[in-house]
């Protein structure tokens, strides 16, 4: 029995082991690629570096105007992420607790429209805001954002919704008896018992909007406004198998997100099962 | 329910809490969507010029695009075959990593990293990955097949695709299923061990059927994100060699942004659109009748 137990563990093992090199060994081959030249990288990709050569990362940080580029993501991600946090979790207040035919219908709606294909909305959204309109001209990023706060909406009012909804009345009925209004219910006793799940909605959005290529490539039309994946598209035309700036680049791409990840690992990991739970 | 008193006051705080999400949701989706149909009906020569009445003219086109049902048809068996992969190695990740060994929140953690890079970059770091890594190791260990450019070859190039799509969610569907086979109740698989059931018979028997509920999830997300997939096919096959990868949504793009046919284009993507609330609404309402209690 004892055999048969440690058989099986050995076993149990050996196949994380190998999903763990499956899963992993890309990222490898970015790390010891990003100190070799190109002749070295031809040579065997494999092969750890010769030496440390760090003049790569210089390069890119100026060729890909690294700076600038990461302002506009945390800048568009971060306004985008609080505001969505904030307004679905008031709208998500309101519905659960007035609970009119209005707001059931409104509900209903946001709920429904998860189902929709960005694709199928892209081209009348670049007709109206662009053509018509010439948003995509004159306010690019604000645009954007309004954007991710309608399209983040739907996932996080649910989310919002359910976790409301187990909350007892009594605390807000006490607080509106001691003569808060319902704003600062709200604010003062609700809002902060979210926060778990505000966590939750944050990490979600955060990994999606900060990674999105799509919207952005077709409303930032302006090189200074670029996020990094645009930044990375037009990097990856210049340099085509150039891998001895390409994989330097790629490297620093992702880079804050793994380090992000290395320190809130349990959070993330731990959001993105409550969010598939709902 | 906590409504107010006075119909004013009611009315300044339903604007007030609901107000901002109703005025972004409007913009983002409910104008697009209702003007997107308006769209379909319209014929214009370019995106600037003024649109004109054309009935169901647009849809015909769309109807006629071959290139749009070669692209639909392998988008359908791109998502078949994710479907099946990405659920059947994110559950067995999953089940590896709820045995109880020591180190397994080591590899819930590494095993869900991939999926934290966009479709985008993700295609670069395996285009280098394709283009460069394997062939210089089928070339030193002779192994023929990795030596060949996987996305140079017209089916070698659509499986490298199925490959990168699987090792990027099947950590995210492993902690989906995690989260169910936690929830799984122990004192029936305990029964039913000593009733004499085997590992594999506890599995297919007992933990299999109770998963149902967190393959629902799964599944619907697979389907969802295959059907729409868009970055990991830009980047790294851009729909080549010959168009032989070309998918749904890079179809659409091309149509509408390249061949500036915002008609036509718009036609295809409500089609896709009809197109996936079937599927999804078919699969979650077959799924949900699976479900069994514990």
């Amino acid at each position: 029995m004892a055999g048969r137990r440690i058989t099986s563990l050995t076993f149990t093992y050996l196949l994380l082991i190998v999903a763990f090199i499956s899963f992993t060994f890309p990222f490898f081959l970015l790390i010891v690629n990003s100190f070799k030249r190109n002749g070295e990288i031809l040579e065997n990709p494999f092969s750890l570096p010769a030496s440390l050569d760090f003049s790569h990362f210089g390069d890119v940080i100026e060729k890909m105007n690294f700076l600038v580029t990461f302002k506009n993501t945390f800048l568009i991600t971060l306004l985008s992420v609080l505001f969505i946090l904030l307004f679905s979790a008031m709208a998500a207040y309101y519905i659960v607790r007035n609970s009119t035919s209005f707001n059931r219908t409104f509900f209903a709606i946001l709920v429904a429209s998860m189902i929709i294909p960005f694709q199928s909305l892209m081209i009348p959204l670049i007709y109206i805001y662009g053509s018509k309109l010439n948003l995509i001209e004159t306010v690019p990023t604000t645009l954007l954002i309004v954007l991710y706060i309608g399209f983040g909406s739907a996932f996080s009012v649910f989310i919002y919704h359910g976790f409301i909804k187990s909350i007892p009345l009594e605390l807000e009925e006490a607080s509106l008896i001691d003569g808060c209004t319902r704003r600062q219910t709200f604010f003062k006793i609700v809002y902060p018992m979210l926060s778990p799940t505000s966590s939750t909605i944050a990490i979600l959005n955060v990994l999606w909007i900060w990674n999105d290529y799509l919207l952005p490539s077709l409303i930032l039309t302006n090189e200074k406004n670029f996020t990094m994946p645009i930044k990375m598209k037009v990097f990856n035309g210049t340099y085509m198998n150039n891998w001895e700036l390409l994989i330097p680049a790629i490297l620093m791409t992702v880079l804050p997100i793994l380090v992000a990840y290395l320190f809130g690992q349990r959070y993330i990991i731990k959001g993105v099962m409550q969010g598939a739970i709902k | 329910m906590l409504a107010e008193k006075k119909r004013l006051n009611r009315l300044g705080n339903q604007l007030f809490f609901t107000g901002p999400t109703m005025i972004a949701f409007t913009i983002a989706l409910l104008i697009p969507f209702v003007y997107g149909f308006y769209l379909t009906l319209m014929k214009m020569a370019t995106p600037v010029s003024p649109p004109a009445f054309s009935g169901f003219e647009n849809y015909r086109a769309a109807f006629s695009d071959s290139q749009f049902w070669d692209s639909l048809w392998l988008t359908v068996k791109y998502t078949g075959a994710t479907i099946v992969f990405v659920n059947a190695i994110g559950f067995a990740l999953a089940y590896l990593v709820t045995m109880g060994i020591r180190s397994q929140n080591f590899f819930r953690t590494a095993l869900f990293t991939p999926n934290l890079i966009g479709g985008l970059v993700l295609g670069y770091i395996w285009q280098f990955i394709f283009v460069q890594s394997l062939p210089a190791v089928g070339e030193n260990l002779g192994i023929e097949l990795l030596r060949l450019g996987w996305l140079g070859d017209e089916h070698l190039a659509f499986w490298a695709l199925v490959i990168v799509t699987i090792w990027q969610s099947a950590g995210y569907m492993m902690i989906i299923f995690i989260a169910g086979l936690i929830s799984v109740p122990k004192d029936i698989i305990e029964a039913s061990t000593i009733d004499g059931a085997n590992a594999w018979q506890r599995l297919t028997k007992m933990t299999l059927p109770l998963m149902v509920p967190s393959f629902v999830v799964t599944v619907f997300l697979t389907l969802k994100n295959a059907f729409i997939v868009y970055d990991i096919n830009f980047s790294l096959t851009e729909g080549g060699p010959y168009n032989s990868t070309l998918m749904i949504s890079m179809h659409i793009v091309q149509k509408a942004f390249m061949e500036t046919n915002y008609g036509v284009g718009q036609s295809e993507a409500i089609i896709l659109f009809a197109i996936v609330a079937i599927v999804t609404g078919v699969q979650v309402y077959f799924s949900k009748k699976m479900e069994v209690e514990a």
